[in-house]
């Protein structure tokens, strides 16, 4: 039973560390995006 | 663009799902390690996915580093050739034959070695010139996220299995782990370099990261042979229902990381269009130039 | 340095062995950075038989590992101020006008730093020996093939990645930074021989093969590719 959590440790891992990046790619789009419309701004 | 991305992510979702469906579900327990094996079916698509990612920023920063001067450009896609044409060749040989491992077809090798050319003609022509370098950064980062996830998962598969963490010697693991070293490194340069010249650097790198994977795997594989450790992952024939789940998990996963990758390339393209933007608006020195930001700084990314 | 009709290796061995002759007569005349290397060496031989108790009868299994973890340490501080003096009087910018390969260039430093960490090395083994009391049951000969192409594989990647750090942010870290992966399968090959020899448990043949690729691979790599970093920016 106790092998079970391990399963579940490692797929809930996998996904943790894909939504991280895919969340930092996400801010950074919406950084630039800013950025972009600051320099347009000029 | 939009649309297209969005129909891809509905379908990568549904497959993921099903491959997920048939890791818990569908696929046979393990008559040794029980229902924990399953892990395989992230662990492994992840491994390949990586190398896979790897290999293409091997191929763009070669590209890269020949398309300097024509010359060098003209010769590098001969080399290509016939390395290609060397390969499929020598693994029909019987002395080279005889060097191939256990349970490796000659065929399967052959396939492999011609798959160098075949992608080396496709990336030039799908990315010309710099864009090259966008797709060495991109699969480079996209890569290292996939490699932490065979980093994570391969442990919190041996503990249970094999009452380890780690093993050293552990040749799959550790000669993933090197490459995750090398590929860290090749981002923590792109990161610190202010030079003009940080893409052609950081291709530099990817080259000698190259260079370097066989000699770790041939190191650790002898070291392995002198110290007698568990293999984690274990070898062996699979049982084709598994094998099957493994296949399908690994395609829904290609599809999640083109998707990631297509992503990450949109995010550098819209960097460098703010980078030039900036760039412009010094060149042009309005008249508050003298109290408008140093466009010369590099923002964070 | 030398005219256009001498034959391109004259010219580059004649260039390489001047710039050796010309750093080797410049750290000679400081010695600053000698001297510390030594006092650090020393400090770091110190240190290691603190944490690590000389006396077990394993030792000897492990002091593989520790003597060329310290030359690392020793060859990191050396190769982090290769190039400093070069930027410091802008010598790089005349040198990358000047006709000279910039082979030449390369070769001259990876020798004055292989000679350099040599230096250290032949300083700190008979430290190691005194505080583990060392004994070679192997064929000790082969420690020298072992010393002299494992210094080599840290010093002709070091120097390499000395030059690529030269313009980065933090590049006394950056150095390490990108050296020490890429030479992991150096530094096993490395520790495994000096232990084999060591404990004359097992040949330590196939080990100084490993190096000898590794060697060739890399400074084949470094010889390469050097003309374009040097020409970067």
């Amino acid at each position: 039973m106790n092998a079970i959590k391990f399963l579940f440790a490692a797929y809930i891992a996998t996904w943790v560390i894909h939504g991280v990046y895919l969340g930092s790619l996400v801010r950074r789009f919406s950084q630039l995006r800013r950025e972009l419309k600051e320099v347009g701004k000029k | 663009m939009r649309k297209t991305f969005t129909i891809l992510s509905v379908i990568t979702a549904v497959l993921l799902a099903y491959a997920l469906y048939q890791a818990l579900v569908v696929a046979p327990t393990d008559a040794q390690q029980g229902e924990v094996y399953r892990i395989i079916y992230y662990h492994v698509p992840s491994a390949w996915t990586a190398f896979l990612l790897f290999f293409i920023n091997f191929i763009a920063s070669i590209q890269y580093l020949v398309s300097r001067k024509p010359s060098t450009q003209a010769a590098a896609k001969w080399v290509v050739l016939a390395i290609g044409v060397a390969g499929v060749v020598a693994c029909f040989l019987p002395a080279v034959q005889r060097l191939i491992p256990a349970g490796m077809r000659p065929s399967a090798v052959a396939t492999t070695v011609l798959l160098i050319p075949i992608f080396y003609f496709v990336i030039g022509w799908l990315f010309p010139g710099d864009r090259l370098d966008v797709l060495a950064v991109t699969t480079a980062e996209v890569g290292v996220v996939f490699c932490t996830i065979v980093l994570i998962t391969g442990p919190i598969w041996a503990r249970p299995v094999w009452g380890i963490w780690w093993a050293p010697g552990d040749i799959r693991l550790t000669s993933t782990l090197v490459l995750w070293l090398i590929y860290v490194s090749y981002l923590v340069l792109r990161r610190f370099s202010n030079s003009a010249q940080t893409q052609m650097l950081a291709a530099a790198l990817a080259v000698f990261g190259a260079l370097d994977v066989p000699l770790v795997y041939f190191s650790i594989w002898f070291f392995r042979t002198q110290h007698p450790q568990p293999v984690i992952g274990g070898g062996g024939s699979m049982d084709p229902r598994m094998l099957r789940t493994l296949l399908d998990s690994w395609i829904a996963f290609l599809f999640f990381a083109f998707l990631v990758c297509w992503s990450r390339f949109r995010l550098e393209l819209l960097h460098r269009e703010v980078e030039e933007a900036h760039a412009m608006e010094s060149l042009a020195g309005e008249g508050v130039a003298a109290k408008a930001s140093l466009p010369l700084n590099r923002s964070p990314r | 340095m030398t005219g256009p009709i001498e034959s391109p290796t004259n010219s580059l061995w004649a260039v390489t062995l001047a710039t050796l002759v010309k750093d080797i007569r410049l750290e000679w005349r400081s010695k600053d950075a000698l001297n510390s290397m030594l006092f650090f060496s020393l400090l770091v031989v110190v240190i290691f038989s603190f944490s690590f108790d000389p006396l077990a009868e394993e030792s000897r299994h492990i002091v593989g590992g520790l003597i060329w973890v310290a030359f690392l340490f020793a060859a990191v501080v050396a190769l982090n101020q290769t190039w400093a003096r070069e930027l410091r009087n802008q010598v790089l910018d005349a040198y990358r006008v000047s006709p000279a390969p910039a082979n030449a260039l390369f070769l001259a430093k990876a020798l004055g730093n292989f000679i350099f960490v040599s230096v250290l090395e032949a300083l700190m083994t008979p430290l190691f020996v005194i505080f583990y009391n060392l004994r070679v049951l192997g064929p000790a000969w082969q420690l020298i093939p072992v010393a002299v192409l494992g210094t080599w594989a840290l010093v002709v990647n070091g120097t390499f990645f000395a030059a690529m750090s030269v313009r980065t942010r933090s590049r006394e870290l950056m150095l390490p930074l990108l050296l020490f992966p890429i030479s992991i399968p150096a530094v096993l090959g490395m520790v495994a021989a000096t232990t084999s020899i060591l404990t004359g448990e097992e040949s330590a043949h196939f080990w100084i093969v490993l190096l000898l690729t590794y060697d060739v691979v890399f400074t084949t790599a470094c010889l390469a590719l050097f003309g374009m970093i040097l020409h970067a920016e």
